[in-house]
């Protein structure tokens, strides 16, 4: 029992690290599609 | 009778002009080349048409109409073949917008996906997953729950350890919670906004979007996990084919002998890995929108060695749009879940309600040794040998 809430706490902290990593690591639509000449921030 | 007769003969008559225009190859004589008003029917129609007329007929000086003639105002390039090549995406386009996207202005494999998915995909495979919870409700109505057949003993074996319940929970918690969010995602606009409203419904979309794409991380580590830790145990031997043909005792009072995992449990651990690989990768293609290709290099495999045309399927397509990369993605991700769903929901059913016993093993991981002995009368000897060759003194491992 212990093992299975172990895992379900896992599940919680992975889903979101993971978010906080890849809403950083440059591959959200803004990231990939825009060039320098496109500012879409101010 | 004159009437009579001249009913028969008008029919002949159509009869024979129709069969002449099935067969012969389209003549487009009239139009200098283009596409005629029979190609438009037959597209709206929805038969297959050769495009090829068309999609070819790009960069050609040599085939414009003169630059003195009425529509050669553009001299070697013609305007038809300007749309004709954006059309086929052919055409050098630039934009400031880096998306592969961008450069692609017309594809047209938006209509065929967004009907798929809403009708073949969401009604066969939910009516897969009701079918299977149905055959399973009837089969613990016919055979009932599999009891232990000898007395209990009182004592335990350790099946698994606390690592491998670990990584069996992790993966079948984040399995679940994908299910069921990837289920909201497909059915959102025929089940849910119907009964919920578009603005409830729409923070349910976006909690199983967050869901979908943030759990997804946690369901590949688990699966290498287990992959790591089990594929030894599931590699097919002798015991197997024995085990198989004799339908896993299912059906039967007696159960033949099993290592530690039968081949009923061998098959949902391939099922799991190669299934569970396949929707890993295909959701990652679609996490990480136009990063990566799978379909066009796999039809130019397919292609290549024959596998496509041996399926009845023809030659596939070996150029596809950015968008109908992503668009095969969803729907092999959602082919491949479906089918895992199925039997996902059979080895919950065995490994709670359909059998005593099972869910201790990866409950406490502690299973009755009368149990052991009867699903897996091979492992349990070899576990009951190993504690007698242990000295009394020694304390048991966790």
């Amino acid at each position: 029992m212990k093992a299975m809430l172990a895992a379900f706490v896992a599940i919680v902290v992975i889903a979101v690290g993971s978010n906080l990593y890849l809403s950083q690591a440059g591959f959200s639509s803004q990231d990939r599609a825009t060039g320098p000449a496109v500012r879409l921030d101010n | 009778m004159l009437r009579a007769l001249l009913a028969l003969m008008l029919t002949v008559t159509f009869v024979s002009t129709a069969h002449a225009q099935e067969g012969a190859s389209p003549d487009r004589e009239a139009t200098g080349g283009a596409q005629t008003l029979e190609d438009i029917m037959a597209r709206q129609r929805g038969e297959e048409v050769d495009n090829s007329f068309r999609s070819d007929a790009t960069g050609d000086p040599d085939s414009a109409a003169g630059i003195a003639s009425q529509l050669g105002t553009l001299g070697g390039a013609s305007d038809p073949e300007l749309w004709r090549a954006l059309r086929f995406g052919t055409a050098n386009i630039t934009a400031s917008n880096n998306s592969p996207t961008a450069t692609t202005l017309i594809q047209d494999g938006g209509m065929g996906w967004l009907q798929f998915r809403e009708g073949p995909l969401a009604s066969y495979g939910g009516g897969l997953l009701i079918v299977t919870a149905a055959l399973l409700a009837v089969f613990l109505m016919v055979r009932g729950r599999i009891t232990i057949d000898g007395e209990k003993t009182g004592r335990t074996i350790t099946r698994f350890k606390a690592v491998e319940r670990f990584g069996h929970w992790l993966l079948a918690g984040s399995f679940i919670l994908l299910g069921v969010t990837g289920l909201v995602s497909l059915f959102g606009r025929t089940v849910f906004i119907p009964v919920f409203g578009h603005e409830a419904f729409s923070y349910l979309a976006v909690g199983s979007k967050w869901i979908h794409n943030n759990v997804s991380w946690a369901f590949m580590l688990a699966l290498a996990m287990i992959f790591v830790m089990w594929v030894i145990h599931n590699l097919p031997d002798r015991t197997d084919i024995n085990w198989l043909l004799k339908g896993g005792g299912i059906f039967t009072n007696g159960h033949p002998p099993a290592k530690k995992f039968n081949a009923g449990q061998k098959l949902i651990f391939w099922s799991v890995i190669v299934l569970g690989t396949s929707i890993s990768v295909s959701g990652l293609a679609l996490l990480f929108p136009f990063e990566f290709n799978m379909f066009a290099p796999t039809f130019a495999k397919l292609n290549s060695f024959g596998i496509s045309e041996a399926l009845g399927l023809g030659t596939l397509r070996e150029t596809l749009a950015p968008h109908e990369e992503m668009q095969y993605a969803q729907l092999w991700h959602a082919i491949v879940s479906f089918v895992l769903m199925a039997i996902i929901l059979a080895h919950i059913y065995i490994g709670s309600v359909g059998m005593e016993g099972a869910y201790d093993a990866m409950g406490s991981g502690e299973v009755e040794e009368q149990w052991a002995r009867e699903h897996h009368s091979i492992w349990a000897e070899e576990e009951l040998a190993k504690d007698r060759k242990a000295p009394e003194s020694a304390t048991p491992a966790e």
